[in-house]
């Protein structure tokens, strides 16, 4: 009886999870779903789910039209390109406060994440200006070097809760044993913390891919990276439906893929490890 | 435990990003503390003189100002009732024994990683268009009068685009939180005999008020700097209707020049700011205790 009961309550539960689930996927199905239609069909009402002549003609013509490789490239390069520079710097500071905590550590820890608080219009205009005479404006190198600095605290903190999950008597024991400071971290410390350098590394090419204060910003048409070229279709030109899910499709699409492997890792690094 | 020579090393190692985000701190903050006591407009550079507190003054009696003051306010305050209700509905829908849960988790999940120009545009001009979108042709479908969304309710609209984007925030925090319940506690309360609401309200609720802080304090870190989602579908318009705090200084700097006003206006952001990230850092800290 009870378990008749339940297996009722699971097929309700399962269902209304389904809906939601879809409902809040929907967007994101239309745009791919429309990217695949021309444009007659993309306006035409009442408009069709499925059953539509597919076609693959928006993505070459997005791609004449306006160069659309540049601007990916402009986007993995500057995502890429600044986690990777992030990580460089972050990696030995995560370490040495992990394994080697001082008094003001903590202190340090905290001071770090409040400059992620800090409201970037609240440095726009001299960041601006300073980019103008430096010739940094609409340039892939100034992103990079703006973008590393904006997560470099999140890079820090995440790094920092895994590096401080490794017990540090393994250290100790190989201390004991002669190892000296640079094998202790390439043959004991390294291989423990590849996982969470690689999730940091995850979580921030989304987050630096998917950035639309500074990129919009600072760049014009060159170093444009994903997030404002397709800015560039809040003019009239977002009207070619099927373009715009075409260009739209693409952009997302990656970071889709990347994002569904890092679930696990959001939580604890958009938290900065106060929920795991 | 650590030798002096670990701890010479130590500093060595993290003084690079000591410096580097102490630099990107007072550098750009100071310049703009600076700009804001001055009168300095790039149109006309020629004029660089002390403004004392006068482009304060501007900002803040500006009536552009309380509109979007009060827009940030409405802005941060209606997402994080969306996404708070919403997600703690869906985190408990999604702790239930579902088939298929890793799918439907991907599927709640997968808006949080659509980049803000992708999502805005998508919202305006495939669903919220009054000719064109998807919501037009179902007034039409059912005899009603196809509603302009982003001209006749574009903050409203505006919130439920970004809403859209950080319920799958909130929900996954809330549910990875539901995860770590103590199931024992749960059964005994329920052999005691008490209801699905008593359970929610004494149990679940008490639970889930650290990660519910956590949620809303983040989010508003980043709700006070939403930008891309208004500058690509009303431009702050109609008027100042759709004007937050954010865009109205980078209207204020980019688009009229007047480096002064604007940087008096990213002074009071960060003043804003720093409110919300006080209570954010204590709760983070006692993490850290822990």
């Amino acid at each position: 009886m009870a378990r008749s009961i339940s297996r009722r309550r699971q097929v309700v539960v399962t269902l209304l999870a389904w809906a939601i689930g879809l409902a809040i996927f929907f967007p994101i199905l239309w745009t791919i779903l429309t990217s695949f239609k021309t444009e007659a069909e993309a306006i035409a009402s009442p408009p069709s789910l499925f059953m539509f002549d597919w076609t693959l003609e928006n993505y070459g013509e997005v791609q004449e039209r306006s160069n659309y490789f540049r601007h990916f490239s402009n986007s993995v390069i500057i995502s890429l390109g600044s986690t990777l520079l992030g990580l460089l710097i972050a990696i030995p500071a995560a370490w040495s406060m992990a394994f080697v905590p001082a008094k003001r550590t903590k202190d340090i820890l905290m001071w770090m994440l409040s400059t992620k608080m800090l409201p970037p219009v609240g440095v726009l205009i001299p960041i601006y200006l300073l980019f103008r005479d430096t010739g940094l404006l609409d340039t892939r190198t100034g992103l990079v070097i703006v973008l590393t600095l904006v997560n470099l605290p999140i890079i820090i903190w995440m790094l920092f809760t895994y590096f401080r999950e490794i017990p540090g008597e393994i250290l100790e024991a190989s201390r004991m044993d002669g190892a000296q400071l640079w094998d202790e971290i390439i043959y004991v410390l390294t291989p423990m913390a590849i996982p969470g350098i690689a999730s940091t590394l995850l979580l921030n090419v989304i987050l630096a891919w998917n950035e639309a204060f500074w990129t919009l910003n600072l760049t014009a048409a060159k170093a444009a990276p994903l997030t404002a070229f397709i800015a560039s279709y809040s003019s009239p030109e977002g009207l070619f439906y099927a373009k715009l899910s075409a260009a739209s499709t693409m952009a997302i699409a990656p970071i889709l893929i990347l994002g569904w492997f890092s679930q696990k890792q959001l939580v604890r690094g958009l938290t900065f490890g106060a929920v795991k | 435990m650590a030798t002096t020579h670990s701890r010479v090393a130590a500093r060595f190692m993290l003084s690079p990003a000591v410096l580097l985000l102490l630099a990107w701190m007072i550098v750009p903050l100071s310049m703009t503390i600076y700009f804001s006591f001055l009168r300095y407009n790039l149109l006309n550079p020629a004029i660089d003189a002390w403004a004392g507190w006068s482009n304060y003054e501007y900002f803040l009696t500006d009536p552009a100002f309380f509109a979007a003051l009060t827009n940030t306010l409405l802005l941060v305050g209606g997402v994080l009732l969306i996404t708070i209700i919403g997600g703690t509905l869906l985190a408990l829908l999604l702790d239930q024994p579902i088939w298929g849960q890793g799918i439907v988790r991907i599927l709640v999940l997968a808006p949080f990683f659509v980049m803000p120009t992708v999502s805005a545009l998508v919202w305006k001009n495939m669903f919220m268009n009054p000719v064109n979108g998807l919501f037009a042709h179902a007034a039409k479908a059912l005899g009603l009068q196809p509603f302009d969304f982003l001209a006749h309710a574009p903050l409203f609209s505006i919130i439920l685009i970004v809403a859209w984007q950080w319920l799958p925030f909130a929900a996954l925090i809330l549910l990875t939180a539901l995860q770590s319940m103590d199931q024992e506690q749960m059964d005994a309360s329920e052999m005691d005999g008490a209801g699905p609401f008593s359970r929610f309200f004494y149990l679940v609720l008490p639970h889930l008020s650290r990660a519910i802080t956590v949620v809303v304090l983040i989010q508003t870190i980043f709700l006070l700097s939403i930008f891309a989602e208004i500058l690509v579908t009303t431009n702050g318009g109609p008027g100042y209707a759709s004007t937050n705090i954010t865009y109205l200084v980078y209207a204020q700097s980019l688009l009229q020049f007047d480096v002064g006003g604007g940087s008096a206006g990213g002074i009071i952001a960060v003043i804003l700011a720093n409110i919300v990230a006080i209570f954010l850092m204590r709760m983070i800290g006692k993490n850290l205790e822990a």
